[in-house]
């Protein structure tokens, strides 16, 4: 079937998750065009404030790496905006000029900063805050000028302005209002609110007006409606958002405040959908990510055409990211004649909880101080729970000074109970994905499930869950081992920062990772080595000095400085005029030891380092590999070509297999073994993977192994096919490659993440697809070895030459 | 003493050992990543002896080839836990020609 073009215009957090979310329901269905107008990929954006406080940097708030892009095969165009939507034509225009048709079209252009239209608003030194490129403004000013001012004391301006403080400016916070966040906050909590920030260190000018910006080219300060005037060199706006439309609106799509969109994010022109901030859905423009992902799960189900429930709406709670304040609050917050409220103001502990009860519903919830209760509330809230028969205590289980009872650990948590708001992902969500999928770190539970992908403060929620769902096990777990001594970091937490940095060579992850022995050591050096051809499939330029003697040779190295040379012989299997080739180079170079090796073929040991490219180049055979940690032998019993028991052609499928995995990179070296029946001549039963032919099939065994710690294969399929042997084979190579550690055999590998695990994550067909498709592309970049070596004579002047001394020694 | 003229400096491949004959002994040059060249005796420290040439280099260390030991290039020091010690030559060089003394 054609693909059919999926175009979407804004590559923020509500379109690429609305992505992701199609990705998942059908993969092959959409050739995928992103276009975004900001340089970078998909960003945390509500990280932005973490990043202005300094907790984290940019690069680690990446939710999608450009590979994710190019691994889902995702045509990204970054800093070009789309200019016109064509709905006659069915296609987009970019500001350069590209023109692309689509099927389908999905609107997520967001919304931008509000710039107050005050004389002087276009000076330098004023920005909103929105985007990466205003978080680096502020960052720059910070280390130039003194005096900023905020204008704006919604959630947004007060996170600024902590961000502004701790980049060492002295923050001025303008407010119109008479309390700070008045559209989450009663007067009561933002008074508390207030004192907290003023202890912290920020100014707040209340109920005043700017009237207009001061200075020259740059801002110098600000005057306000009642005549006053402030210093500023750095006035940030933070008075709103307003939703990227123009576009839309343009083209002839019907906007309102937003993109007017019904309950399945259609707008008003066929095949045309609108998401996330830029969206009016029911007369609401949603700013916060949880509404949004919904809209984004829904669009996701109408565009590939599957059933879905009509989104209707959410409610929305909403927390406050500045450290030293734990503040929740959704729904209503002003009582009337008509609610009734519990209240708890204990000003001793600074907590402050209002619960507001409309028609035995909660219908509002404001919290300060403790927000322990806020997410079983909010679901109550959400659930329209009847609460006539709870007494108040029961509502505010935990209490009402401040410790208070742990009735809301996660023992007791209900299943349903939502950990994380953002992504609504429910405890018993997590606990399920903890357990099926054996995970054992926050970050994995984030990427099962998205919980904590977001503005991250469910994350301690979550690692209490799993410290819970684990017990013993998270210890150890949590208890990493270093990769080696030159880095605290563990292996997982490489490979992690490697993907998420981008980084592409020893050297940079050394640096960026602050390795403490500057050029590494003999442990981490090949380590990461194999880990960046692994994760970076094609690109990666191999660092031939950084693997140790008998990879960089292509040789195995002998007690005394001699090397072996073991050619291939696919399967075990030969011909007399390959045999010949072998006896005429053993003899011609004097080889002291012929001998035939434990891995069905021929070894020639005892070779000097000067003679191995012409060696090689006598022979004309690829390199056995009986050194490297890669695919070494397949092992062949006769089968049924030959032998009266067998059931299947054994050599046929060991050759196949030898030539297809045949210089693979690995974690540690890779054995198999074919027998065409179960008396196993070709003991297939100890092998990394071992194939047993029997009536009708195949027998895979899988992390066999035959030598220090002896270990009998597990029976991981049968299969009927040599085709369903390659492709189940492939996937588990490809997976092994991922997931273990350097030099780590697949016999212990499957002993510690355990064998149901693999096989549960094999069980899916299209995981098995991926896998295999990144396995393919990786084998494409091999070259044969002794091939290069005889053609290459730099290689050979570097690693194979006994050197000359070019002059007469002079007496000194 | 004599001063040999080993190898021209353009010629040594950085952080990949070369090995030289100096009528019968064995010495192998590492040209460091900071640029400096140094010499040791082609032989493992290791009770059991072997090659060094192949080893890995990492700064101013050199792992053994053929036993893993970490040995300093600066003054031929095995590393703790294990011990023993290589012979090092001291190198000079005068522009492009780089000499060994012995
Ligand atoms: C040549 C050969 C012995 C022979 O004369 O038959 C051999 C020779 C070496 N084996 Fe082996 N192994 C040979 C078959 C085996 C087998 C049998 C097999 O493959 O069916 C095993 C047990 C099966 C298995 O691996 O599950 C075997 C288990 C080992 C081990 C233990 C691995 C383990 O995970 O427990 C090592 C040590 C290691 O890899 O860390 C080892 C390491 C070595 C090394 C590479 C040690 C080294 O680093 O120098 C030996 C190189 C000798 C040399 O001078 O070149 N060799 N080795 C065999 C080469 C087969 C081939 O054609 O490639
Ligand atoms: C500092 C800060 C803190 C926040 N904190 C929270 C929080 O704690 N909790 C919470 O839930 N939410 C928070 N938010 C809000 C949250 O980040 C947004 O709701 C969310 O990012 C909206 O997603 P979106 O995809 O609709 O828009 P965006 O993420 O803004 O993505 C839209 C993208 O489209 C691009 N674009 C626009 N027009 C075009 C065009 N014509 N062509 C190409 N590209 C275009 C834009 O440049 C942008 O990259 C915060 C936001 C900020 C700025
Ligand atoms: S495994 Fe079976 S088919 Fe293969 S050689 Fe042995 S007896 Fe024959
Ligand atoms: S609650 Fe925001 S990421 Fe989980």
């Amino acid at each position: 079937m054609e693909k059919k073009n999926l175009v979407m215009i804004g590559n923020g957090m509500a379109g690429v998750r609305t992505i992701e979310e199609i990705l998942k329901f059908s993969p092959e269905a959409f050739k995928i065009t992103i276009f975004g107008d900001e340089p970078h990929p998909n960003y945390n954006r509500i990280q932005l404030s973490t990043v202005l406080q300094g907790d984290t940097v940019v690069e680690d708030i990446i939710l999608n790496s450009w590979e994710w892009y190019k691994e889902n095969q995702i045509e990204l165009f970054t800093g070009e905006a789309v200019t016109q939507i064509d709905p006659d034509k069915k296609q987009v225009i970019s500001e350069k000029g590209r023109t692309v048709p689509y099927d389908e079209l999905i609107i997520a252009t967001g919304s931008s900063s509000f710039i107050l239209p005050v004389p002087g608003a276009d000076k330098s030194g004023v920005t909103g805050f929105r985007d990466i490129k205003d978080c680096e403004i502020m960052i720059k000013t910070a280390k130039d000028y003194k005096k900023a001012a905020v204008i704006g004391g919604g959630l947004l301006g007060l996170e600024a302005a902590r961000g502004l403080l701790n980049l060492g400016m002295e923050v001025d916070v303008i407010h119109l209002m008479p309390h700070l966040m008045e559209r989450q906050l009663d007067a009561a909590a933002s008074k508390m609110l207030k004192q907290e920030l003023e202890s912290q260190g920020m100014n707040f000018l209340m109920e005043k007006q700017t009237a207009e910006i001061l200075g020259e080219d740059r801002v110098t300060g600000l005057r306000f409606t009642d005549g006053s005037e402030i210093e500023a060199d750095l006035i940030v706006m933070a008075v709103g958002i307003k939703p990227n439309v123009q576009l839309a609106k343009d083209s002839g799509i019907y906007v309102n405040r937003g993109i007017v969109v019904d309950d399945y994010m259609r707008t008003n022109i066929q095949n045309v959908y609108a998401v996330g901030e830029c969206a009016e859905h029911r007369e609401i423009v949603y700013g916060l990510v949880a509404p949004l992902y919904e809209q984004g799960k829904v669009l996701a189900s109408s565009v590939c055409g599957m059933e879905t429930k009509p989104y209707e709406g959410s409610l929305v709670g909403t927390g406050l990211k500045v450290s030293g304040v734990d503040l929740f609050s959704a729904g209503e917050i002003e009582d009337d004649p008509k609610t009734k409220a519990i209240k708890v103001h204990n000003e001793f502990d600074g907590v402050y909880k209002k619960i507001l009860i409309r028609d035995n519903t909660i219908a509002g919830i404001v919290l300060y101080g403790e927000t322990k209760d806020s997410s079983r509330l909010f679901r109550m809230m959400v659930k329209k729970e009847d609460v006539s028969g709870m007494t108040s205590v029961s509502i505010l289980e935990s209490g009402c000074c401040g410790g208070g009872g742990d009735s809301s650990d996660v023992a007791t948590m209900a299943n349903e109970e939502i950990v994380c708001g953002c992504n609504g992902v429910s405890k018993g969500t997590i606990v399920d994905a903890i357990k099926t999928k054996e995970l054992t770190t926050v970050d994995e539970v984030g990427s099962c499930t998205n919980a904590g992908r977001s503005c991250g403060r469910c994350k301690s929620l979550i690692s209490d869950i799993l410290a819970h769902t684990l017990g013993d096990k998270y210890d150890t777990a949590a208890k990493k081992t270093a990769l080696c001594g030159c880095t605290d970091l563990s292996r997982d937490e490489v490979v992690a920062e490697i993907k998420e940095k981008g980084l592409t060579s020893i050297k940079e992850v050394m640096n960026v990772l602050g390795w403490k022995q500057e050029e590494g050591c003999s442990k981490c050096r090949p380590a990461l080595n194999y880990y960046l051809g692994m994760i970076l499939q094609e690109q990666y330029l191999d660092e031939r000095d950084s693997r140790l003697v008998n990879e960089k040779m292509h040789a195995n190295i002998q007690k005394d400085g001699t090397y072996s040379v073991v050619p291939r012989m696919y399967g075990g299997v030969t011909t007399a005029a390959d045999l010949k080739k072998i006896a005429e180079v053993a003899e011609k170079y004097d080889v002291p030891l012929v001998k035939l090796t434990g891995g069905q073929r021929i070894g020639l040991f005892g070779v000097n380092k000067e003679d191995l490219p012409a060696m090689w180049e006598d022979l004309g055979m690829p390199s056995g590999y009986a050194y490297g940690k890669t695919l070494r032998t397949v092992k062949t019993c006769v089968g049924a070509k030959f032998c009266r028991f067998g059931t299947q052609d054994s050599m046929g499928l060991g050759i196949e297999l030898e030539k297809k995995f045949e210089r693979l990179d690995t974690p540690h070296k890779v054995k198999m073994g074919v027998s065409a029946c179960p008396r196993n001549c070709a003991e297939a039963g100890i092998k990394d993977f071992g194939v047993v032919g029997i009536d009708g099939g195949w027998e895979i065994y899988v992390a066999g192994n035959g030598g220090t710690d002896l270990r009998a294969g597990d029976l991981l399929e049968t299969v009927k096919t040599k085709e369903e042997v390659m492709e189940l084979i492939g996937a588990f190579m490809q997976y092994y490659r991922e997931t273990a550690n350097y030099l780590e055999r697949t016999s212990k590998w499957v002993e510690r993440v355990g064998l149901d695990h693999v096989k549960g994550i094999l069980a899916d067909e299209n995981t098995r697809k991926e896998l295999n498709e990144r396995l393919d592309k990786t084998l494409e970049k091999y070259n044969e070895p002794w091939n290069e070596a005889i053609e290459n004579k730099e290689i050979q002047e570097k690693y194979y030459q006994k050197r000359e001394i070019p002059g007469k020694p002079i007496l000194v | 003493m004599q001063k040999i003229h080993v190898a021209d400096y353009a010629a040594l491949p950085e952080r990949a050992g070369q090995v030289v004959d100096l009528g019968g002994e064995q010495i192998v040059l590492f040209r460091l990543s900071n640029g400096e060249v140094k010499a040791v005796e082609n032989r493992s420290p290791h009770p059991k002896g072997g090659t060094l040439g192949e080893g890995l280099v990492s700064g101013e260390y050199l792992y053994c080839p053929v036993y893993d030991w970490k040995i300093s290039l600066n003054d031929g020091k095995v590393q703790a836990p294990d011990q023993g010690q290589v012979k090092i030559y001291q190198v000079d060089r005068d522009g492009e020609q780089v000499f060994v003394v012995k």
